[in-house]
């Protein structure tokens, strides 16, 4: 089976903090680490080779430094792993990042799955796995917490929703995002940093993985970030006191007043 | 500080210090009151590869063949034992009944017991300890009688680590009585062996999250094969094992110290006390520093003794037992003292410092109390004035 797993590499915060001024990121400072849902990706990447053979290939689009979390993905599992970058991509939003991601999974040849995390902890949007299934013309589910069969060229699989679960069956090849329930990373084995450490690391240029100009960086995004800023504090709620009988009775007083209900 | 630990050893330490503050951090207070052994643990520490960091590697482990890897193991306890000193025992107890296998198994024996204990499927154990033999060894009671191809056991072990949960124990039973020291014969013993049982399981001061058990052989067959050394050098098995092992106690206490002294520091930034956090204290301040001073000092006996082994010089009883005394002597000031920067919050349960103090203790008991390590170097000590001459 050849699975494919996307990793970003993000700063090591899970609330990064805004530059008022200039309302970026702020990533001074902040080390970078593996984009912690794609964790749970490579994880049951390394899972699924486990149970059915095959191998798995990370793939990260960043900047040069971004071999680092390539190389830890070695460390926990995965056979080889491909870093895509180049000047060109600079200014690539989730369109253009997923474009550019699957012409470099287009180069691999035959894929069977490919796996990406929920969501990136920095960008937030959870639109780049989907952005690359649509690319590659293949079935994707989203907000995956348990793979229940794979098999005869389709997967089952539990999609996590506010309410529940949905079971979605599709054929392979196929993309998944996946949820931190789906598993518990393992810790990298000694023989798995042995081999990152030897480990080689190819870089795939634009040119090189044959993606088209237009499609990439600041020309090829639509979109257009109008304003960033931190969404005002909450403030606090009321709280009622007294004895739980009197506090529903005002509870609903209230409310009523307010028309909720 | 530098300790030069090679690229290996860096990443021994990096992985034993993610295991434990990922994985027995979470657990240590459980398993303390469960009084259970940590499978689970153990299964983690298996999977990141290091059950064998002080095994060759011709039998799955990561040391280069003719070597020794006392430094590596020393390296993986020390930071295990910094969240647990009883859980890290899965891996300090086993090297304990492990060593003799390396040190004198024949090349089939380490072929047959090696890799499943590099790989950690298998637990390991280590026997002599009775009920009226402790410090006196040599006083032991289990016979092991020869019957044709076979030696049949029978008498009880007492206070044996990792007993039960272990695949493999090393016995030492008197093959001759009439001989004394030079009467006594070392086995390996599977678990399962007919004969071979389980008795009492002990309810400890500490070190709770190791199992400790009576051995029981009632006319237990052990074919000849699987004889350590020779019949009659039991004893001698056992004292080569200690010298080599003993740095591993030393790094269990280290550990445990070294643990305690990063939360002491870390809660006397954080209490506040008249006004103000209790390491502005500079009476509390002190105190901290001589805790620094006897772990760093620790530490460094415990590598120099650790590396020395590693580099082939096995004549090292005295050594072994400076470095096992002294950190055990240190790690108990050090949990005390820690107890006592926590103040009352030290005595409670729901911290992690009484705990520390609790598992401290037994490094001073078990390899050999601290007074027999005292004896060791005390006779070293005129051995080697009477060879200067
Ligand atoms: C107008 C615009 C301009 C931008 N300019 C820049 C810029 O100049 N420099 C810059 O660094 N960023 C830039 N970005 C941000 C960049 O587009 C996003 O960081 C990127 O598309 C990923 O989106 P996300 O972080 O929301 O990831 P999500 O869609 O939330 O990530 C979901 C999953 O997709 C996979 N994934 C996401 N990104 C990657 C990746 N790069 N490689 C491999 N797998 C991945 C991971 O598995 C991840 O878990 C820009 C964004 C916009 C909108
Ligand atoms: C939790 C635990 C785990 C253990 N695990 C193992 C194991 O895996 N395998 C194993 O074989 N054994 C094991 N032991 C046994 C341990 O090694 C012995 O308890 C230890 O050697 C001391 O023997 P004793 O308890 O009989 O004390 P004793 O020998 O009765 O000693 C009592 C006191 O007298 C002192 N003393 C005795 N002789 C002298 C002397 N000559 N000079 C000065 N003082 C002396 C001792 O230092 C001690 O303070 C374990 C014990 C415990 C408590």
């Amino acid at each position: 089976m050849n699975i494919v797993v996307c990793i970003k590499q993000v700063p090591d915060s899970g609330d990064v903090k805004i530059n008022p001024e200039t309302k970026t990121l702020m990533r001074e400072g902040v080390d970078a680490v593996i984009n912690p849902f794609d964790c749970y990706a490579l994880e049951e990447g390394v899972r699924l080779k486990e149970r059915f053979g095959g191998t798995v290939t990370a793939i990260s689009m960043g900047p040069p430094q971004a071999e680092k979390a390539l190389r830890e993905t070695i460390s926990l599992g995965a056979d080889k792993a491909v870093l895509v970058s180049d000047r060109a991509f600079a200014g690539s939003d989730t369109l253009a990042t997923s474009y550019a991601l699957s012409t470099a999974i287009k180069k691999f040849g035959v894929v069977d799955i490919i796996i990406t995390g929920k969501q990136a902890i920095d960008g937030d949007t959870a639109q780049v796995g989907p952005g690359i299934a649509v690319h590659l013309d293949m079935p994707q589910i989203t907000y995956v917490r348990k793979i229940e069969e794979l098999a005869d060229g389709k997967i089952r699989a539990e999609r996590m929703t506010e309410e529940g679960y949905d079971v979605v069956e599709a054929d392979l090849p196929v993309l998944i995002s996946v949820v931190k329930e789906i598993n518990e990373p393992r810790i990298a084995s000694l023989k798995g940093k042995m081999s990152a450490r030897k480990a080689e690391i190819p870089t795939w240029s634009a040119e090189f993985v044959g993606a088209d100009p237009k499609q990439l960086g600041l020309d090829g995004s639509p979109t257009m970030v109008v304003e960033v800023y931190a969404p005002p504090a909450r403030k606090g709620g009321k709280t009622l006191e007294g004895e739980p009988a009197e506090m529903a009775e005002q509870l609903v007083t209230e409310l009523k007043e307010l028309q909720i209900i | 500080m530098n300790h030069f630990l090679t690229e290996e050893q860096q990443m021994i330490k990096e992985t034993a210090h993610e295991i434990a503050v990922k994985k027995i951090k979470p657990v240590a207070i459980e398993y303390d009151e469960k009084n259970e052994f940590p499978w689970e643990i153990q299964k983690v520490i298996a999977e990141a590869g290091l059950c064998g960091v002080y095994i060759s590697e011709e039998y799955g482990g990561m040391v280069p063949a003719g070597e020794h890897g006392i430094m590596n193991l020393v390296i993986a306890v020390e930071e295990l034992s910094k969240e647990c000193g009883g859980i890290s025992l899965c891996l300090a107890a086993t090297a304990l009944g492990t060593i003799p296998i390396l040190l004198f198994g024949t090349e089939e024996q380490k072929q047959k017991y090696l890799p499943s204990i590099a790989s950690g499927e298998t637990v390991a154990a280590f026997a002599v300890t009775e009920a009226g033999a402790g410090s006196d060894a040599g006083s032991i009671q289990t016979t092991a009688v020869k019957d044709a191809d076979s030696y049949i056991l029978n008498g009880t072990k007492q206070w044996i680590t990792n007993g039960e949960v272990a695949g493999t124990y090393v016995i030492i039973a008197m093959t001759d009585k009439s001989r004394g020291a030079r009467g006594a014969t070392a086995f390996i013993v599977e678990k399962g062996t007919p004969g071979f049982t389980f008795g009492k399981k002990e309810d400890k001061m500490g070190i709770r999250a190791s199992a400790t058990y009576e051995l029981v052989f009632e006319d237990c067959k052990v074919p000849a094969e699987n004889i350590l050394g020779k019949v009659g050098m039991g004893f001698m098995v056992a004292m080569k094992t200690f010298d080599m092992s003993r740095p591993g106690v030393a790094a269990q206490a280290l550990g445990i110290a070294a643990g305690a002294l990063n939360d002491a520091v870390d809660y006397a930034r954080q209490r506040e006390q008249f006004g103000h956090h209790i390491i502005a204290n500079q009476g509390l301040r002190f105190l901290l520093a001589d805790m620094s001073m006897k772990v760093e000092t620790s530490r460094a006996i415990v590598y120099a003794v650790a590396r020395s082994i590693d580099s082939g010089d096995l004549k090292c009883a005295k050594e072994s037992a400076i470095a096992k005394c002294y950190a055990s002597d240190m790690a108990m000031e050090v949990t005390t003292d820690a107890v006592q920067v926590f103040g009352g919050y030290g005595y409670m349960k729901e911290y992690p410092m009484e705990k520390r103090m609790r598992d401290a203790k037994i490094t001073q008991i078990y390899e050999g109390t601290n007074q027999i390590q005292r004896d060791v170097i005390g006779h070293q000590l005129v051995k080697e004035a009477a060879s200067r001459k």
